[in-house]
């Protein structure tokens, strides 16, 4: 039976009708082989874009759909859904992007654009015409999550899954829980103690009836996809084996130590903002004067980021020695005192005299060691001098750094890092703690730096996010993905070698086959395969070349 | 299980929704205004990546309408709550919209014949709308509404055109106000903020000054949607802007506007509405006036590193003292202290932008009475323990998320919308085990 096609052209407001001409392109979708229908939308994506869809397809009994407006990355899940309830299959729906890639880059040629939307569009029509339906198989979620570290951020929202009803393993590499917080002193902005709130969290996390902790233990290999994680972990007592339906990674940061930055490691006056905690932890300050450098190993050529809780710990430590009637320099570059609470903070050091006094990136301090005391010297361009401090203690704001073995775990779990090192999420915007791969979450530090209220709020997030698949039980994978033809398959097993997710398997018989829930769809196993055993679904090798002759065609 | 309230339907209220139906957990979204979405729907791009806000945004929008789960209440706002976690008993109050739900399409036609022009919401102001409107071309619901205020038939009782033109008959001048009476087991409030008005810094000159716009409203100005369709024609004389300055902290970190915080996003979409003009026009002149350049969050420094390196944008420390503007060609010129050279200096520019305090919103008090839960100082919703109880407001069962309980940016307000939903659902499960 002939397909019938039909073609829904976006205006995107002006972003797309502003330089394609889209009546004449809609003119001309109608003249493309399969065509059954063709029209302009205002927004394609508003809810009555949508409905015109799903009358359209009822009235001109249409069983594929091709959409010419955005980007699929973006959209193309709502009109494969739109499709879906007006009773066609979602692999039978195809886009072409005239916004993106037409429009947007054409704004001054707006013939050329018309003319290559026309292009985009008759490639698609040529692809939706070989479209096959395709289904989604379900598969059961385990209800368990695995959290990987047990800081606060782990514990909360291991905690936090448990009390809605799920197993949760904790794996920490220390022999105790408890993470970064156990170097704390006071916490901000009610000046309560940290291990007030670090015990009763421990108590609760380790009297849980469904969480199990295993320190001193480190995760050793993940196999696997959302709902069935086969996980390895190296314990004191040997490797065991666990599964569960979702993780959670938690692993925190480390601060970074200086070495050889304004004398850290070679006066024994030069401390970390964070050992300058451990001491006031202690009780045990003795210097009359201190002075603090902001930024020390961050914002830098090294480290191009803001470690964002260095100026608020430094201005808290600072009123905290302030009260100790000792003085205080904060050097900085931007304070980085945002919100509500740290600007209170601010405001409160200002108030009791601590010292601010603001350097350039490119005029840092220096530090002469002297015997009475560590001279600092630094140009303040607010007051346009050059400034002199003879300081019995220099305190490093310094930043924090990813966990030493950050690259190791991301490989094991292939999710990616960002530039620095830091774990990175599926969408900066609106997937803050998700990671691209289904059923794999990240929360705290080991996302970036941030304080620990906002760990907290992340690490219930996260909780949330890993107890919607078990909550709903069942999972569907998606359709995209290679299939082996065992008849031409050679069991070269070049296809296990390149694929990126594991997802590729030899049989009893030594033949290759696909791991169905694994496989991300990428297509690199169909490209590589010797004997062309491979098809991709969704994007064979008969639909790829006739969208690519479609291209080559005159409109 | 029962159902829960999320209050707001902005990126934060739509995300913690989103979440709990996804679970299979019911929800009701109340929206004060005619289509979720919130401020981030107005916004042009998104900083650090220049996402198209609304691009990324409209989908999850359709995806809470489309949902069987999501139950959405627009115009409407929660009057009466009473009761305890797990057993909450809630009033919601929708005001008319004049307009049928059911039977409206969002064609449009309606607001094409309409005689009445207002300043739209939507666009900040700079554009207009008529007396029946859709909120914007992507508003969810898609569903006009009388603006009762402006419409000549409730204003002077003569016109009905709109009735008339509607293809589908969907005009409802009888329509009343509706109470809905809910029991739910949990609360959320994602109530957002508003912007500062700066027409009190009278040295500014906003509101007397054409060419002083504020950064939302300059979101629509710079936006392809927006009245100019992205040209940045000033709005004295309609001409190109070409130099143009930002002032950060305008009301805030300040005590005499009684908004002494840092505002937390301005640093960043200040950046990203200067790199905007950039890309729109290269050889635009782009100048900020910072006090402390805030780059604390994930990707900001390296996105404020390349506004200097790669696109030219010129930072400047200080607070402006004073805006003049010219009496006849309404160009402006600013003047700040040079700290580094110890006098007073003046640059020009055809168009200011005030990046102003993040402000609580005006209803936070009316809906902090009816939910029983306090508010800070400033009359943001108070979160009692910000480090171990970020999203909780000591009222079991009542959370916060998202700009109404301080300044944050939007993946911020998106992982602490997860961490209500979260709670919402630890409520839940433990009165399934009748704890």
């Amino acid at each position: 039976m002939a397909p019938r096609i039909g073609v829904f052209i976006c205006r995107c407001g002006i972003n797309i009708a502003a330089y394609v001409d889209v009546p004449k392109v809609v003119e001309y979708a109608k003249t493309l082989p399969g065509v059954a229908y063709a029209e302009e939308n205002m927004y394609t994506c508003s809810s009555d874009g949508l409905n015109k869809i799903k009358e359209a397809i009822k009235k001109h009994n249409l069983d594929r759909v091709v959409v010419a407006s955005c980007t699929p990355r973006t959209h193309e899940p709502l009109f494969q859904a739109t499709c879906e309830e007006a009773g066609v299959n979602k692999y039978l729906f195809e886009m072409a992007n005239i916004r993106d890639q037409c429009s947007w880059v054409h704004m001054r040629e707006p013939e050329k654009a018309t003319k290559k939307a026309k292009d985009l569009i008759r490639m698609a029509v040529a692809k939706a015409a070989l479209l096959e339906p395709d289904d989604e198989p379900e598969i059961d979620v385990i209800p368990s999550t695995l959290v990987i570290g047990g800081g606060v951020s782990g514990m909360r929202a291991a905690l936090s899954v448990a009390d809605q009803g799920f197993d949760v393993t904790i794996v920490e590499k220390e022999p105790a829980l408890g993470g970064k917080l156990r170097g704390f002193d006071s916490l901000f902005p009610h000046k309560q103690k940290a291990s007030e709130v670090l015990e009763p969290l421990i108590e609760k996390v380790t009297t849980h009836p469904r969480i199990r902790v295993l320190t001193e233990s480190r995760l050793k290999s993940v196999y696997g996809f959302i709902g069935n994680f086969d996980i390895g972990v190296e314990t004191g007592k040997g490797v065991e084996t666990l599964k569960v339906g979702t993780i959670i990674v938690a692993v925190g940061a480390e601060v970074l130590k200086p070495r050889g930055l304004y004398l850290y490691g070679e006066d024994p006056r030069v401390v970390t903002q964070s050992e300058l905690e451990q001491l006031l932890h202690t009780g045990s300050v003795n210097a009359e004067k201190i002075v603090m450098i902001q930024c020390s190993g961050s914002r830098s050529a090294e480290r191009p980021y803001c470690s964002r809780i260095c100026c608020n710990e430094a201005v808290k430590n600072a009123l905290n020695v302030t009260e100790k009637g000792k003085e205080v320099y904060i050097l900085y570059r931007d304070l980085q005192t945002y919100g509500i609470h740290y600007s209170r903070l601010e405001q409160e050091a200002k108030r009791k005299g601590i010292r601010f006094l603001k350097y350039q990136a490119d005029k840092p301090p220096t530090i002469t060691a002297e015997p009475n005391g560590l001279k600092v010297s630094v140009y303040s361009p607010t007051v346009n001098e050059t400034v002199e401090v003879t300081a019995n203690m220099l305190v490093l704001s310094t930043p924090l750094v990813p966990v030493s073995d950050a690259k190791e775990l991301s490989q094991m779990l292939k999710v990616p890092l960002d530039s620095n090192g830091f774990f990175m999420e599926a969408h900066v915007k609106l997937r803050p703690i998700d990671f691209a791969t289904d059923g794999i979450f990240v929360c705290g530090t080991a996302h970036s730096p941030k304080d620990i209220g906002e760990s907290v709020a992340q690490a219930l997030g996260v909780a949330s996010r890993a107890s919607i698949p078990m909550a709903k039980k069942r999972v569907r994978t998606a359709a995209i993905m290679s299939q082996v033809d065992q008849t031409r398959c050679s069991g070269c097993g070049t296809c296990i070698d390149v694929c990126p997710y594991n997802a590729l398997r030899k049989n009893e018989k030594g033949l290759a086959e696909t791991i169905a829930a694994v496989c991300k769809g990428c297509g690199v196993c169909g490209a590589t395969c010797p004997e062309k055993a491979i098809t991709m679904h969704h994007f064979t090798d008969e639909q790829i070349q006739a969208q690519g002759l479609a291209a080559l065609e005159e409109d | 299980m029962k159902p829960v309230l999320v209050i707001g339907g902005g990126i934060a209220g739509i995300q913690a929704s989103l979440d709990l139906a996804d679970r299979g957990t019911k929800v009701h979204l109340v929206e004060r205004t005619p289509s979720i979405g919130g401020v981030m729907a107005q916004l042009d791009k998104t900083f650090p990546t220049m996402d198209c806000s609304i691009c990324i945004l409209a989908p999850k929008m359709i995806e809470c309408y489309r949902h069987p789960n999501i139950t959405i209440h627009t115009q409407s706002e929660v009057v009466g709550l009473e009761g305890s976690v797990g057993d909450f008993n809630v009033k919601v109050l929708e005001h008319p919209r004049s307009v049928d739900s059911a039977k409206c399409t969002g064609c449009g036609l309606c607001s094409e014949k309409c005689p009445v022009k207002k300043p739209s919401t939507f666009q900040a102001g700079l554009g207009q709308r008529k007396a029946i409107y859709l909120a914007f071309p992507q508003a969810v619901p898609l569903i006009a509404t009388i603006d009762r205020e402006a419409c000549l038939w409730f204003t002077k009782g003569v016109c009905r055109t709109c009735e008339k033109v509607c293809p589908s008959k969907a005009v409802d001048y009888e329509q009343k106000e509706n109470v809905v009476e809910l029991n739910v087991s949990s609360v959320i409030a994602a109530t957002g903020f508003e912007q500062y008005n700066p027409k009190d810094i009278g040295e500014y000159g906003y509101g007397r000054y054409k060419n002083v716009l504020t950064a939302l409203e300059f979101e629509r100005l710079v936006c392809a949607s927006g009245p100019t369709g992205g040209v940045l024609n000033r709005p004295s004389d309609g001409k190109v802007s070409h130099n143009i300055v930002f002032i950060q902290c305008v009301g805030s970190r300040t005590q005499t506007t009684g908004y002494p915080y840092c505002s937390s996003s301005c640093c960043m979409y200040a950046t990203k509405e200067a790199v905007l003009i950039k890309e729109h026009e290269p050889s635009s002149h782009v100048t900020i006036f910072y006090m402390d350049l805030k780059t604390f969050g994930k990707g900001f420094q390296g996105f404020v590193d390349r506004a200097q390196s790669h696109w030219g944008v010129n930072y400047i420390r200080g607070r402006p003292g004073e805006i003049r503007e010219d009496p006849v060609t309404k160009s402006l010129t600013i003047l700040y202290e040079n700290t580094e050279v110890g006098k007073v200096e003046r640059v020009d520019a055809d168009m200011v932008v005030l990046c102003t305090a993040a402000v609580p919103h005006r209803d936070n008090g009316k809906l902090a009475a009816v939910l029983g839960v306090p508010l800070d100082g400033y009359g943001f919703f108070e979160v009692g323990d910000p480090v171990s109880a970020p999203v909780e407001t000591g009222k079991p069962g009542v959370y916060v998320c998202g700009s109404c309980h301080g300044p944050r940016d939007i993946p911020e307000s998106v992982a602490e919308a997860s961490a209500t939903a979260a709670k919402a659902a630890e409520d839940a499960a433990r009165a399934e085990v009748g704890q």
